[in-house]
């Protein structure tokens, strides 16, 4: 247990220090994430939708459009090179494999996420002061289970044609669940409603990332059978 | 001919022998569904509808099911006919889908008054047909036979996971459109005579996704025996 944990770190260091040197994808995804959000203001009519009313919705269609496209980037880095053949040939097991590509993608879109909520706050005009543990909560609740999921279809979509297509087709039905229910929370949250209106959805999105998270586990190493 | 082309043959011609034993009965459900079976009192004729639509959604959820069962048993048993079976099933299931979709707004229009709404089952089912899309786009994008096997098995099985969690959610989301009245009426107040007609077309249905699934899976057989890896 030690062993696959330490391997997944390693993995998950090595794939974030590529990152921090070229910082390329970061800051395309980044750039994306600011992009959308300034979209979105103007892609309604401001006389009869006020910002606020869109303001959950354009928070989490940020957050997951941003997190698909980061997510090709986990798998497309070791397209080069065949680097994905070394890495099977490494003395670790699939699954830790698994998990440090999962860490990894996991700390890529928390930081997104960390720089569009503030940019969000800004744009949106939303006030959440006193809710910020809330909307913390939520987003690491609803991240953990769809960037697992996106983490095994990074790695399916890598080996396909088209494969910056293959990702969002593939993935965005199983964004549904974890953006309805985060998308419920947030306006509530910004609502001041009571928590035992947020609790029941919380739950749906814990029983969401215990699910796919065991369930992804278990089917990756399928993926890197030779 | 080889004997492995005489087989996917023959397993062809069971297919069609049941496609056409469902295209029958198929026409028996209208006939009794058309001349046999009262019109319903508040919908009229548009209420005939039912007999197809229901059917089609039961198999649509079947093959959805047969997919989940053969990617399951594909990457336990590593048998490439448990990965054609999938294949098979979920190409029948893209067709049961599409009537599931086409004849449910054909009856919305009349009764509910709108051709779609974002009510939780109609949102449920038109996943389900995003759900195969994506599982077929992938199939086609992929060149060598076992990896496309397994990494649609991995996606078959992540989508039957996926299911009941947007069976969960669709039907907790607090819909901002006025609730139509729901005439469709569940199965116990279903009075007998309409019911027998259902359970007719249900049969019927069944033989008919039987018969597409053998078919296509016998020229799938017929393909690879064939040669070409990529027959399919």
């Amino acid at each position: 247990m030690a062993d696959l944990l330490r391997a997944a770190v390693a993995i998950a260091a090595k794939d974030l220090r590529v990152e921090l040197r070229s910082r390329t994808a970061l800051v395309s995804a980044l750039g994306f994430a600011a992009m959308v959000l300034v979209i979105f203001n103007f892609a309604r009519d401001s006389a009869t939708v006020s910002r606020e009313a869109m303001a959950p919705s354009v928070l989490w269609i940020t957050f997951t459009f941003s997190a698909v496209i980061a997510l090709n980037r986990s798998f497309a880095l070791e397209r080069e090179n065949a680097a994905l053949d070394a890495l099977l040939l490494a003395p670790v097991s699939r699954t830790a494999i698994f998990l440090g590509k999962y860490l990894a993608n996991l700390a890529f879109v928390f930081t997104i996420e960390a720089v569009a909520l503030p940019l969000f706050v800004l744009f949106f005009g939303v006030s959440i002061r006193g809710v910020v543990s809330g909307i913390l909560l939520t987003s690491v609740l609803a991240t953990a289970g769809f960037v697992a999921v996106g983490t095994v279809f990074a790695a399916i979509a890598v080996r396909t044609r088209f494969a910056e297509l293959m990702l969002p087709v593939l993935v965005l039905p199983f964004l549904l669940p974890p953006v309805i229910a985060a998308v419920q929370i947030t306006s509530r949250l910004l609502a001041g409603r009571p928590m035992s209106e947020i609790l029941g959805w919380l739950k749906i999105l814990a029983l969401y990332d215990l699910v796919f998270v065991t369930f992804c586990i278990l089917l990756f190493p399928a993926l890197m059978d030779e | 001919m080889t004997a492995s082309t005489e087989g996917a043959e023959r397993v062809i011609r069971r297919g069609l022998g049941l496609m056409l034993a469902g295209f029958a009965a198929l026409a028996a459900v209208y006939l009794v569904a058309l001349r046999f079976t009262p019109t319903e009192r508040f919908q009229g004729l548009p209420q005939k509808i039912f007999y197809v639509h229901v059917p089609a959604a039961w198999c649509a959820l079947l093959a959805f099911s047969l997919v989940g069962v053969g990617s399951i048993l594909y990457l336990w048993l590593r048998d490439p006919r448990l990965d054609l079976f999938a294949e098979s099933a979920a190409e029948t299931g893209i067709v049961f889908s599409l009537v599931m979709l086409t004849t449910g707004p054909l009856w919305g229009k009349p009764i509910w008054g709108t051709y779609w709404t974002w009510d939780a089952r109609l949102t449920f089912t038109l996943l389900l047909f995003f759900l195969f899309l994506g599982y077929r786009a992938l199939r086609s994008a992929m060149h060598d036979p076992a990896e496309r096997a397994r990494y649609s098995a991995v996606v078959g099985i992540l989508g039957m996971v996926l299911v009941p969690f947007v069976h969960l959610t669709v039907y907790l989301f607090p819909t901002l459109h006025p609730q139509p009245v729901v005439l469709k009426p569940s199965t116990p107040s279903l009075p007998g005579v309409m019911l027998r007609t259902l359970f007719l077309s249900l049969g019927s249905f069944t033989i008919l996704l039987l018969g597409f699934l053998v078919t296509r899976y016998g020229l799938g057989r017929e393909a690879e025996a064939r040669g070409g890896s990529d027959g399919r």
